[in-house]
């Protein structure tokens, strides 16, 4: 990555504060709030996936446990603070060891695929199946298929009678996710990410140069669980109501969509295609003319055939070739097309 | 004579009915340069395997300067500081020459001292106007130069290369020659080769595999002129 993690920083800075204060002009907060939670679970997957090359099928599952255990925690505790907490932890511990079953169990890319695919599959029927009186824990009950409501949403820390709502908690989030998104950029500049890119790049040579692939993978599994772990929790704010749909397929897949479209290997581009894909389909909620999960899967189509690096990266190399630097003026069409042919060559 | 820094004790490799390496002693001393040859499927690539960790041995063990290592996994091998080159080209291809180095040093070395190192290998390997190309962009010689140098850059006391000079011409071999040469001056070297021409130019002494067993070890001139070697190259009964 050029550049350094200052100016990373005051890009990042720079960027939440025109956004927060354009962004409220065309879009009511209600909505950019829950766009801004999809925006961080989007780059959670990012995360693992473009950037470590882990392929989860099952990232609603972490989506999921951190709105739960948010909501969970926060009628036993009755203060929003350690909930919030729990709501990052508990996913993150989970996601650690399933994750070190997974990698020190040397499964393929299909079978890890599979089994996030089926714990999802699992924590979503589990969830589903506990509607009677006994299943509890501590004051709340589980609640079955129709979730829990009437949880002690966020408040300031310390004052639980000070809730935050409305605008404000439009703005606390989305300062977390300028903050999450500048800790993946730490992370991402850090040994321990370009290593993490090294795995995805080529494990075996990774290993052959003796780092630990299995312990790697484990601990940027469980950060990408950690992040979607607290866009759980904010969901769950923002919803006021947690229920079993945050497990199902349908959001996991989604998600994955969101990264395609907004473009691997980027930090903003599953950021963006999650705001973007999850503001279109709440335009195409408003309407009945056409099935939205039919527009959802002809974008993937299209961007699968047309731009399959997606949106972010494509606007890169645009930019690039318009205002790139040309160390020696402008290349020669021919050459440029020399050139092309080897690199497809 | 110097110490002994590998050693293998009655080495099987059984793949179902096949024996692919059978009962190998082997030993090599430090700062030594052994090159094993022998035709195809005489267990050269299996027994590289077995003493790098990718694969694990049926029976027998490896022994690395006192330490035995017959069950570790690559990584734990490599942390010891050997070096392994594979057969096929392991190397980062979407990432530049320089972060592909960088990160074989970092594993060794602080970062501000990985970016030294770095620059030093890329300075004595001459791939200062690639540096920072993407290495997938690269020309086969140059990509074999490149994991030579991500092998050498973490100061290796044992080097395993499976076929180095494989697919390259004749000005890269020359040049690889060099760069191995440089390597032996600490490190013991095992080269896995085919190539009779590039083994004449670099070898002392070379070990014959033939169906999974050591069939002969001597130095390079005794051993191309053995008439035992030569039948099995030609593929006669001996």
């Amino acid at each position: 990555m050029p550049g350094s993690l200052s100016k990373d920083a005051i890009t990042i800075i720079l960027v939440t504060a025109i956004l927060t204060w354009v962004m409220p002009l065309i879009i009511s907060t209600y909505t950019l709030t829950v766009l801004i939670v999809y925006g961080m679970l989007g780059l959670s997957l990012g995360l693992i996936w473009g950037f470590g090359g882990i392929l989860c099928f099952g990232q609603a599952a972490f989506f999921g446990l951190g709105a739960y255990t948010y909501a969970i925690a926060a009628i036993n505790i009755g203060e929003s603070t350690v909930p919030m907490i729990l709501a990052v932890l508990v996913p993150a511990v989970f996601a650690a060891l399933l994750g070190a079953m997974m990698f020190y169990g040397r499964l393929t890319d299909v079978y890890l695929g599979v089994i996030t695919l089926v714990v999802t599959l699992i924590l979503f029927k589990f969830i589903n199946s506990t509607a009677g009186p006994q299943y509890v824990i501590g004051d709340a009950r589980l609640g079955g298929f129709n979730g829990i409501p009437g949880f002690q949403t966020l408040n300031i820390p310390g004052r639980p009678d000070d809730y935050i709502w409305g605008d404000s908690y439009f703005y606390v989030c989305a300062i977390l996710l300028a903050l999450v998104f500048f800790l993946v950029s730490a992370l991402l500049r850090s040994s321990f990410g370009r290593v993490a890119v090294g795995i995805r790049e080529n494990e075996t040579r990774i290993s052959l140069m003796g780092y630990d692939v299995r312990a790697r993978k484990t601990v940027l599994f469980a950060a990408g669980a950690a992040i979607a772990g607290l866009a759980g929790a904010l969901f769950a704010n923002w919803s006021e109501i947690v229920t079993p749909s945050l497990f199902s397929l349908g959001q996991s897949a989604e998600i994955i969509i969101w990264c395609i479209v907004g473009g691997l290997g980027t930090r903003f581009g599953p950021v963006l295609g999650a705001a973007g894909l999850a503001y279109l389909k709440f335009l195409l909620g408003q309407q009945t003319m056409i099935d939205n999960t039919l527009i959802t899967g002809l974008i993937l189509v299209l961007f699968v055939l047309f731009l399959p690096r997606g949106i972010v990266p494509a606007l890169a190399s645009l930019w690039k070739v318009s205002f790139g630097r040309r160390p020696l003026g402008r290349i020669p069409q021919h050459r440029r097309m020399r050139n092309r042919e080897r690199i497809n060559g | 004579m110097a110490e002994v820094v590998l050693e293998t004790h009655g080495l099987t490799m059984r793949f179902g009915g096949v024996v692919a390496s059978n009962n190998v002693d082997f030993k090599l001393r430090a700062r030594e340069l052994r090159c094993l040859i022998g035709p195809n499927g005489a267990g050269k690539s299996t027994f590289f395997k077995c003493v790098t960790g990718l694969q694990t041995p049926t029976e027998g063990e490896v022994i690395m300067r006192g330490v035995e290592t017959t069950h570790w996994m690559p990584h734990q091998i490599a942390s010891l500081g050997v070096g392994i080159k594979t057969q096929t080209p392991n190397v980062m291809d979407s990432l530049s020459v320089f972060e592909n180095i960088w990160l074989a040093a970092r594993r060794f070395h602080a970062p501000r001292n990985a970016n030294r190192k770095t620059q030093e290998i890329i300075e004595r390997l001459a791939l200062g106007s690639i540096a920072r190309a993407d290495l997938g962009q690269l020309a086969h010689g140059e990509r074999q130069r490149v994991e030579l140098g991500l092998v050498a850059v973490g100061d290796p006391w044992l080097v395993l290369l499976d076929e180095p000079a494989a697919g390259m011409s004749a000005e890269d071999v020359e040049r690889m020659t060099e760069i191995i040469h440089e390597l032996n001056k600490t490190a013991a070297i095992i080269i896995v080769e085919h190539d009779m021409q590039f083994i004449r130019s670099i070898a002392e002494m070379v070990t014959v595999f033939h169906q999974g067993k050591v069939l002969m070890e001597d130095h390079v001139d005794r051993v191309m002129s053995d008439p035992t070697v030569r039948n099995v190259y030609l593929g006669k009964k001996a």
